[in-house]
């Protein structure tokens, strides 16, 4: 099948931030999760958990808080003082007002979604209208003593209630004055703290409130008569987070020992009316603090410090036993933060503030040794990687997308407010830097750059919604041509292809089909018809201008762009299906490449595994294994050519951020493993496991 | 009611009786009359009614019979195997046996059966069945071997159910019963192995059978004495598994197990067994009538001059060999009822026939102070509880039913039910079988604890507690303070489970090792330091004393099973432990001493579990302490006898303080050894591998 020569590089020294907020959206089906460094990402749920849209972060806004309100509109507000409304059509914030209460530390959409209440770090709580284009300041309740770290709106609407530090206040929203302070209990295990903050609170309709606490509680309060009903002490450390479920029948709260605690309202005795809360399920997904936790209809999510994204289904609202009902664990972004320069063999990395730039190692063994070389060999290296360049950006913005050219010699990277675009010039071992200076105003951001396979041309999907090609030559460049949207649609794109012979570009946006232009004539060429899930990956197959695309629920076409119609190959994997452990896989196809000499081969890969796609080998069926790690030994040829399919799989580099062909015979492979991560990460609550 | 006629002896003509005694008495075609074979050479006819000979024949000389002869229903001849492989059949014309019908066939005969209403079987040696028509077409046809080697066969039996010929067998291989059962339309044969219970070392002495519209009972008469029943469902579950079939003691000691002579069982009817054998070893042969439904022996007759051991009945005569002869005693049984199993009414008994007084009735209420009423209603109990529990017997043998958990849980609750409402019926047995099944919990009969706790049954409790999942810490309790208080001679009658409970007093020759180590534990920290000194010192004042509390079990052995069962039951603190307070505080003592030796005995090897197969473990041990004081320190802190006791305790927490905080220190470092190693195994940042892809 094939035998390769693999740069295996773990040097991508890449930690994902950790998750503070996490929005759960009913409508939608549709969660929105805030890091610390302020990127918000927004997870179609229904197409198969898929990061489909992101925000980047910046380093001055620290997001505290995240809601849905009015529907579908998402809010944030953090420690800058600001509250922002995110567009999630052109993937841009859409404003950003100052709350005037200093860092704002919790905020909570109406039960109607039409007002907006922010707890501020002056102890004031601020309530906003919610108008169909902005928000407006409405009014202030009682100024309280300090900060108010969570707060929860009645159901009904009338009442609130307000964590802040020792104490839970009750609000009558139409008056603005507290009705009720409730004083939570210092003490824990007996010793009295300095402080006890009360992290989360929840209001539930018959009136009782739920606050959990610096202390290790949950505690169940009743807000007509102010008084504390019941208290759980669940850990020895914080207890951060809760989320309850719409049905008021169960909740769930995350604590800094990494555990998450399932609460469920069930009667005292079987058939009989009167239920109490009870911990149910304790649930240990996470290594660190549990900032956030969200109840969705069918799940428990949780999110913290360990950068894990969690869904750990509620088998018991679980219907049918697909693969839904399995735990989920989102680590990495379900995009390339890697681009390749095949030419001189270099890597790009993008990190949230700075670029890095290596250039692979070789080994003298070459041509004979590869022949012998068994599979699993490691091979003697003649030269290390290189690590070139340490590119940082200007300002506290976060990068959104960057790119080298396949020659190697220009980079691109685009942050919310600016373009950069550097020339690079390699003489023997010392590499030149220079900026390409004076961008053009409409070149101010982009979701995605790609540069043509000659590194002639530039394209770039601006957030505006717009396709711009630029032309490059020498030192400088010259803007060839703008596509603009289709009228009425603002959508932004953020998947770029291009044919290796630089005559067709594909893009494709969050939700509307894939679109294909002629460079040459700079028109639109063809529309691919819409599939219900979004786009993970595409990329252009040499010579016959085959369109590969993979979408989110495991699906793989692909699309004649001359002929404007799906191939024959495509039409036949979508008769026969593909085997059930290809759909069943849960991170998403990131890339997608080809190999220069064989045309029927697709190379793909996700976070755990990698793929060689041979289209003149019959397709697996249900029955035929899909993935067998051990090579075929003592096997006729017979049996081997008969137990052959299209589907070469490898699983030896995970998790693989990463892969790509350099040339005919070697393959770059990134990795980065979760014991790296781990490591830096902050150490977690040191557990003692003698003697407890 | 069943009885007893007078006997009579069918012939003056001494018979040709082997050691072994006849070979078999068959039935012929004439009600009345019987096909004698004896163990030589001869078989005679004989008409019962008028107890004379109507027909004898012989084989030549040299030639000995070796499988009874029986009578071809269907056609009126006789058939008999002579030298294992010939195969004779002639008629009541015939004179002479060798000049009749002669087959000589390719393999040895165990056994030719024939029952009214199908053609004769013939069951070879190997385990194969062959109809008579079919073998005589062919007689040199091949016969296939269906037992294994050294297998043979002890017993066989042939039924008509519903017009299907069914043959059972039952072969024996190294003290090891199989049944087979032969579908002989469907050409079914499956086997079970035959499970012999608790008493591995009896031997099965006899067999016999009674077929149910579902089963075949089979019942065994052991050399222990008791009879035995298996159920054997007629129509297999899955004939391809080899199944076990679990046998239930259906009479206890009905004959003396190391009798000289033969003991020999035969089922009369449904109800009624008919027994062969001395009631007690000393004492003569005697043949007894007992029923089984109401476990009551209804006649016996003793037989001075001694028995073959042999016995076989047919319609109403009961044939033996009695002394030297041949002896019929004509047998009668009533319909039975309640009343006539009990004694109420009158019947006339025979002069002839007495009752041995010699039987122990165990029906009989040991204690004297019930009344006759009383000892009646208990009586009707106790047969109900019979009929229940074989009621339950069969269904559990069936098994497969789809509603096979509700059915239990509805059994359950009607049994309670009645247990509530009639104080003294308590259907034992039958609730351990259920409980056995592994389907009921606490929640689905909270009830049954409670009456279990109520009766003190520490046997059936044990078992709720190893099969319940969820009983309430207040029931835990409950238990635990019976186990505790029940006394030492009400314990020994009791038949509690020990897989828990290693025996401790074989590892006494330990006794020094396991001082050894507890020193090297205690030597873990440093002595000098503690603050403990003086008790250290007024411990090791008497090093005897204590070698000889930690080394010996404090409580027996049956306490310590069901103690062990209790410590591996699930509780709750919280909920636990206002209960424990409850709890006398010498019983608390001796828990605590079981504890702390079972903790001692822990610390015996490196591994720190116990012997046996299913130990309490160390955490359990511990817990259980740190329950037990935390309940109880006030009280116990005040008892001078527990003082010797909470010194250890002490001590031994100390050591184990020591010990974890020993561990903690070990941990982090192993950490960072491991953290080292992590970074030596890490293959680098950078490598160039070859992949080859299949």
């Amino acid at each position: 099948m094939g035998e390769f020569k693999v740069h295996r590089v773990r040097f991508f020294n890449y930690v994902p931030s950790g998750i503070r907020c996490v929005a759960y959206n009913n409508q939608s089906n549709r969660l929105a999760v805030s890091r610390t460094d302020g990127t918000v990402e927004i997870y179609n749920l229904s197409a198969n958990y898929f990061q489909e849209k992101f925000f980047p972060g910046h380093e001055s806004r620290a997001t505290e808080a995240l809601c849905w309100a009015e529907g579908q509109r998402l809010f944030s507000a953090g420690l800058n003082g600001e509250i922002m409304e995110y567009d999630l059509q052109a993937l841009n914030i859409k404003y950003a007002m100052d709350a005037f209460g200093g860092p704002i530390w919790s905020m909570a959409a109406s039960p109607s979604g039409s007002q907006l209440l922010v707890g501020c770090e002056d102890g004031s709580v601020k309530l906003f209208q919610i108008t169909p284009d902005k928000i407006q300041f409405e009014r202030n309740f009682d100024r309280q003593k300090s900060r108010i770290l969570s707060l929860s709106w009645h159901p009904s609407g009338t009442h609130i209630a307000a964590g802040s530090i020792d104490y839970i206040s009750v609000f009558d929203v139409k008056s603005g004055s507290a009705v009720h302070k409730m004083i939570v209990d210092r003490q824990y295990m007996g010793v009295s703290k300095r402080k006890c903050i009360v992290w989360g609170v929840a209001f539930l309709s018959d009136g009782t409130i739920i606050s959990v606490d610096s202390a290790g509680k949950v505690q169940f309060w009743d807000s007509a008569t102010g008084t504390l009903v019941k208290s759980h002490l669940i850990a020895n450390a914080d207890v951060q987070s809760i989320a309850v479920a719409d049905q008021e029948d169960s909740f769930v709260v995350g604590t800094a020992e990494g555990t998450v605690f399932h609460f469920q309202l069930v009667p005292v005795t079987s058939n009989s009316s009167e239920k109490q809360w009870v911990r149910t399920k304790p649930f240990q997904h996470h290594t660190h603090d549990v900032r956030t936790v969200a109840h969705s209809p069918t799940a428990l999510i949780s999110g913290g410090t360990d950068t894990h994204l969690v869904f750990r289904p509620l088998m018991e609202k679980v219907e049918v036993k697909n693969y839904d009902a399995a735990l989920r664990k989102i680590t990495f972004p379900h995009r390339c933060l890697i681009s390749c320069s095949k030419k001189r063999q270099l890597l790009l990395f993008q990190f949230a503030h700075h670029l890095e730039l290596w250039r692979l190692g070789s080994t003298v063994a070459t041509g004979k040794f590869l022949v012998s070389g068994k599979n699993g060999d490691t091979l003697p290296l003649s030269k290390n990687a290189d690590h070139l360049l340490h590119l940082k950006t200007k300002g506290p913005e976060n990068i959104i997308c960057s790119c080298i050219s396949p020659c190697g010699s220009w980079i691109a990277y685009s942050t919310v407010s600016r373009f950069f675009l550097y020339r690079l010039n390699y003489e023997h071992d010392n590499i030149s830097l220079k900026r390409v200076s004076k961008m053009p105003a409409f070149l101010r951001s982009a979701l995605q750059i790609l540069f043509s396979e000659d590194s002639t041309k530039l394209f770039v999907a601006s957030n505006q919604g717009a396709l711009h090609i630029v032309q490059l030559s020498g030192g400088s460049f010259k803007h060839l041509h703008a596509f603009q949207p289709q009228s009425g649609t603002v959508e932004a794109m953020c998947l770029l292809a291009v044919s290796p012979d630089g005559n067709w570009l594909a893009a494709s946006g969050t939700s509307a089909g894939v679109h294909v232009y002629n460079v040459k004539q700079l028109k639109l060429h063809c529309t691919v018809p819409a599939y219900n899930f979004p786009v993970t990956a595409m990329a252009i197959a040499p010579n016959t201008n085959n369109l590969v695309i993979a979408h989110s629920d495991q699906q793989v076409f692909e699309y004649s762009i001359p002929d404007k119609q799906y191939t024959d190959w495509s039409r036949t994997v979508q008769k026969q299906g593909f085997h059930h452990l290809w759909l069943q896989r849960d991170t998403p196809i990131t890339h997608i490449s080809f190999h220069p000499k064989r045309p029927m081969h697709i190379l793909l890969h996700d976070a755990y595994m990698f793929c060689i796609i041979d289209k003149s080998l019959p397709l697996p069926n249900d029955k035929t294994l899909l993935y067998n790690p051990f090579p075929p030994t003592n096997e006729s040829d017979v049996i081997r050519r008969r137990t052959a399919h299209a589907f070469k799989i490898s699983k030896i580099y995970k998790p693989l951020l990463f892969m790509d062909l350099l040339d005919e015979r070697t393959l770059v492979a990134v990795e980065r493993p979760l014991d790296d991560i781990i490591a830096q990460l902050p150490p977690p609550i040191k557990k003692k496991k003698f003697g407890t | 009611m069943a009885a007893l006629e007078e006997e009579f002896t069918l012939s003056s003509v001494v018979l040709s009786a082997g050691p072994e005694g006849l070979l078999g008495v068959e039935q012929s075609d004439k009600t009345d009359q019987f096909l004698v074979t004896d163990s030589g050479r001869t078989v005679i006819l004989y008409k019962v009614s008028d107890q004379k000979p109507l027909g004898s024949w012989s084989v030549k000389q040299g030639q000995i019979i070796t499988c009874p002869a029986v009578c071809n229903f269907q056609t009126g001849e006789y058939v008999v195997v002579h030298d294992n492989k010939v195969l004779r059949i002639w008629n009541n014309e015939d004179v002479n046996l060798d000049k009749v019908f002669k087959a000589t066939l390719s393999a040895e005969v165990y056994r030719i059966l024939s029952v009214q209403g199908t053609e004769p079987l013939v069951l070879f040696k190997e385990g194969a069945v062959r109809g008579l028509e079919a073998l005589l077409a062919d007689p040199q046809q091949k016969i296939e071997t269906v037992i294994s080697d050294e297998e043979v066969i002890k017993w066989t039996k042939f039924f008509v159910v519903f017009r299907h010929p069914v043959l059972i067998f039952i072969t024996e291989k190294h003290g090891n019963y199989f049944a087979y059962v032969q579908m002989f339309n469907s050409r079914i044969l499956t086997k079970y192995t035959l499970l012999l219970g608790q008493d591995e070392n009896s031997v099965i002495k006899s067999f016999t059978a009674s077929v149910d519209r579902k089963f075949i009972s089979l019942m065994s008469l052991s050399s222990d004495g008791c009879i035995y029943e298996t159920l054997i469902p007629i129509r297999p579950a899955d004939p391809e598994k080899n199944q076990s079939l679990v046998k239930s003691l259906l009479l206890k000691a009905v004959v003396s197990g190391n009798a000289r002579n033969g003991v020999a069982l035969t089922a009369l009817d449904q109800d009624h067994v008919a027994v062969l054998g001395s009631p007690l070893a000393a004492s003569k042969e005697c043949l007894s009538v007992w029923n089984i439904k109401f476990q009551t022996l209804q006649t016996s007759k003793e037989l001075p001059q001694g028995t073959s051991g042999q016995l076989w009945y047919y319609g109403e005569h009961l044939f033996m060999l009695h002394g030297k002869s041949l002896t019929v005693i004509p047998y009668k049984c009533e319909v039975s009822s309640l009343a006539g199993a009990l004694g109420k009414l009158k019947h006339s008994q025979d002069p002839g026939t007495h009752v041995v007084s010699h039987f122990v009735n165990w029906e009989t209420p040991q204690g004297c102070g019930l009344g006759f009423q009383n000892s009646e209603q208990s009586r009707r109990i106790k047969d109900s509880e019979k009929h229940i529990e074989v009621e339950v017997r069969k269904f559990l043998a069936l098994k497969q039913t789809p509603d096979f958990h509700t059915v239990i849980g509805d059994t359950v609750t009607g049994l309670l039910e009645r247990c509530k409402a009639e104080p003294s019926f308590y259907p034992r047995n039958c609730l351990m079988q259920l409980i056995q099944t592994h389907v009921l919990s606490y929640s689905l009969c909270p009830d049954l604890m409670e009456i279990a706790l109520k009766k003190k049954d520490v046997q059936l409790l044990q078992l709720c507690l190893q099969q319940f999942p969820d009983i309430p810490e207040s029931v835990t309790c409950a238990c635990l303070k019976i186990f505790l208080s029940i006394g030492d001679d009400s314990l020994q009658e009791t038949d509690v489970n020990m897989e828990s409970v290693f025996d401790y007093s074989i590892n006494s020759v330990h006794d020094e090792k396991m001082e050894e180590q507890t020193e090297i534990l205690q030597n873990g920290f440093n002595p000098e330091e503690d603050k403990c000194n003086n008790c250290d010192q007024e411990l090791n004042k008497k090093p005897q004393d204590e070698t000889k509390e930690s080394t010996s079990c404090p409580v027996v052995q049956k306490r310590a099973a069901l103690l062990n069962a209790i410590l591996h039951s699930a509780y709750s603190e919280t909920f636990l432990l206002p209960h424990l307070k409850d709890i006398p505080a010498q019983h608390i003592t001796l828990f605590l001493k079981y504890l702390y030796f079972l903790y001692l005995k822990c610390s015996e090897n490196a591994t720190m579990t116990l012997p046996g197969i299913h130990p309490p473990t160390l955490n359990q041990i511990m817990d259980w302490i740190c329950l037990l004081l935390d309940a109880n320190f006030t009280v116990v802190v005040m008892m001078p006898e527990a003082k010797r006791l909470l010194i250890n305790l002490y001590k031994l927490v100390k050591s184990q303080i020591s010990v974890y905080s020993e561990l903690n220190k070990i941990e982090v470092s192993f950490r960072e050894l491991q953290k080292l190693n992590q970074e030596k195994n890490n293959r680098g940042l950078y490598s160039i591998e070859v992949l080859e892809l299949f």
